[in-house]
């Protein structure tokens, strides 16, 4: 027999007790793991963003076009080493209220926006198909997958911000370099978009929603932002200039209210495990009291004893814990599921299975705290007076 | 004539209820021969009890000395007396406190858990304490599944497994009907007769003391 075996034993010799507060430990890390994969998620754009490229944007919002002309003089600015330009179209796919529907759609400038995004892995044959059909588009492996969309396939919206039927053949199907990569977006040509523009509204003029550069050196980036902004700080439309990660930054810290709130329940949700569990671990540590007086009669010391009541704790906080990132999986699945549009790239990350592990093994040592305090003081003749 | 292998001189014990202290024990002065099976009897609230408990080791006096085997056990530190008491002390409880987890087998085990013995080394001293007081069939049996008598004889082999000097047993028989507490008494007075156990028992019972080779009176925290 060991140490460990006798800890085992106890640990479930109320099973239904025992039972019930992994559940409700289980539950909780659930809980956290999914919230903490939200705010990953919501951040995923962000980590995804190249440390060599930037964005320049009209300086009022995005809503707002810069004139293509201006590629000319960016393409000039020392450090600058590719140019692209894209606008987002919007638009909807079928019914509007469904979140599977909704992917984001851009039209780029076919034969230099792919060269800035080498984690969209494109076969050459499908790019090449793609470049010779104006009204062609490629799209992401996740939205070819959900709605069974083939090379050859027509994809039919209804526009919005350029309103009437807009409709596509796929002639090519991106997969990501990596995981962190999102398969869910939609291309195709800005050509296509200005020609369409031009036949259908005569009198609206089509720009460039914004410009993406790749830079040479990272570190340039702060002047070559400097160097485009001066450039048109007088013009029609003022730039303002960042770099990739700045700019998805700017659309998450929209949410960043929500973020905080995310966080802050994510804390209470460790208050909740650690409630739980002490709650449990108080009544056994009470109930044995006398036992605990016996073993320090045999000659167990004060370490042993909170050993026995620390790894009791920590044992049911590990197996809530497990439990809990076990179910986390198919939660997180799901909801990434259902929320796809929103979420187009959503996983468990090793930091979220890490943190979740931690905050409950943390529970699990707090926990134990006040009763293995309580046991090691009971004098023995105290304890041994103990009914129950 | 055998020396004394307990010698307590001049031992008070006092306990304090809110501000008022009670003294449970005045000026006691006894020695106990080694090999000796000797019983302590009183009237309830007498301090026997009290005074078993200094013997043992679980708690201390305010005044006096309580040595055993030559150890001055009011002097040693917690962990000193938890590793003394380990060594030199078997203690037998009136209500068995054997742990509901664990089956015979285990629980006699348990002081073995302390010592330096090796696994097949404690295999053969719980068999070996178990087969002295008849339960050598009842191994894995749980204390749910075991008389008081037998449970008691459980307890009785956890006390003698790591071979201490001295046994103490606290009304060991409190909790028994007559035939269970005439087994329990005829072993305790094989492991002193036989093994040389020195015995210090606390009992109310005139017939569980008669066993004893003396028997001493406390009435009032004296021992008359």
């Amino acid at each position: 027999m060991s140490i460990f075996k006798i800890v085992l034993r106890n640990a479930f010799r109320h099973r239904l007790r025992t039972a019930l507060t992994i559940l409700g430990i289980a539950t909780a890390v659930m809980a956290f793991g999914l919230i903490r994969t939200v705010v990953t998620a919501w951040n995923a754009g962000v980590e995804a963003s190249a440390a060599n490229r930037m964005i320049t944007r009209h300086r009022v919002s995005i809503i707002f076009p810069v004139p293509l002309t201006d590629r000319e003089q960016i393409a000039r600015v020392p450090g600058v080493t590719g140019l692209s330009w894209a606008n987002w179209f919007g638009g909807v796919y079928g019914d509007p209220n469904d979140f599977k529907n909704f992917w984001p759609r851009f039209a780029v400038d076919a034969e230099t926006y792919f060269g800035l995004y080498p984690e969209f892995i494109i076969p050459p044959d499908q790019l090449e198909a793609f470049r010779k059909e104006r009204s062609a588009c490629i799209l992401g492996r996740k939205v070819a997958t959900d709605h069974g969309f083939k090379l050859g396939d027509v994809v039919t919206l209804e526009g919005d911000i350029y309103p009437g039927p807009w409709q596509f053949v796929v002639r090519a199907i991106y997969t990501g370099r990596d995981p962190a990569v999102d398969e869910t977006q939609m291309f195709f040509h800005w050509d296509y978009l200005y020609e369409q523009v031009k036949q259908r509204e005569p009198g609206r003029v089509t720009e460039a929603g914004f410009f993406v550069m790749r830079v040479d050196r990272p570190d340039d980036m702060s002047q070559v932002a400097a160097a485009i902004d001066t450039m048109f700080s007088n013009s029609r439309a003022p730039t303002k200039t960042e770099s990739e990660r700045e700019f998805q930054q700017s659309f998450v810290s929209m949410s960043n209210a929500i973020i905080t709130s995310l966080k802050v329940v994510s804390l209470v949700i460790i208050g909740i495990i650690l409630l739980v569990l002490a709650n449990t671990i108080l009544m056994a540590a009470r109930e044995r009291t006398r036992e605990y007086a016996v073993l320090k009669t045999l000659g167990f010391q004060a370490r042993h004893i909170a050993g026995f009541i620390i790894g009791e704790s920590l044992l049911i906080a590990l197996c809530g814990g497990l439990l809990g990132l076990a179910l986390t999986f198919p939660v997180v699945r799901a909801f990434g599921m259902a929320l796809r549009g929103f979420f187009p790239i959503i996983r468990v990350e090793p930091t979220t299975i890490a943190l979740a592990l931690c905050a409950a093994l943390l529970a699990g040592l707090a926990a134990a705290a006040l009763p293995t305090l309580r046991a090691i003081r009971t004098p023995i003749v105290a304890g041994l007076r103990m009914i129950g | 004539m055998t020396s004394p292998i307990i010698q307590i001189r001049g031992v008070s014990k006092s306990y304090r209820r809110d501000s008022m202290a009670i003294p449970v024990l005045r000026a006691i002065t006894l020695d106990v021969p080694e090999g000796e099976f000797i019983a302590l009897m009183g009237p309830s609230g007498s301090g026997k009890t009290t005074l078993l408990n200094l013997i043992a080791g679980i708690d201390r006096p305010n005044e006096g000395s309580v040595t055993v085997g030559g150890t001055d056990v009011a002097r040693l530190g917690e962990s000193d007396l938890a590793k003394w008491r380990a060594r030199h002390i078997g203690f037998v409880f009136q209500f068995y406190n054997l742990l509901p987890v664990l089956t015979a087998y285990e629980n006699v085990e348990l002081p073995l858990l302390l010592t330096s013995l090796s696994k097949t080394e404690r295999k053969q001293h719980v068999e070996a304490a178990l087969s002295l007081v008849g339960l050598a069939d009842r191994l894995h049996h749980y204390p749910r599944q075991l008389s008081g008598g037998q449970e008691q004889r459980v307890a009785i082999a956890r006390a003698i497994a790591a071979d201490p000097t001295i046994l103490v047993a606290d009304e060991p028989t409190g909790d028994l009907d007559r035939q269970s507490a005439d087994e329990v008494l005829t072993l305790l007075e094989r492991l002193n007769r036989e093994f040389h156990k020195t015995i210090v028992m606390v009992t109310h019972d005139p017939h569980a003391a008669e066993r004893a080779h003396a028997i001493r009176h406390l009435d009032k925290g004296e021992l008359q």
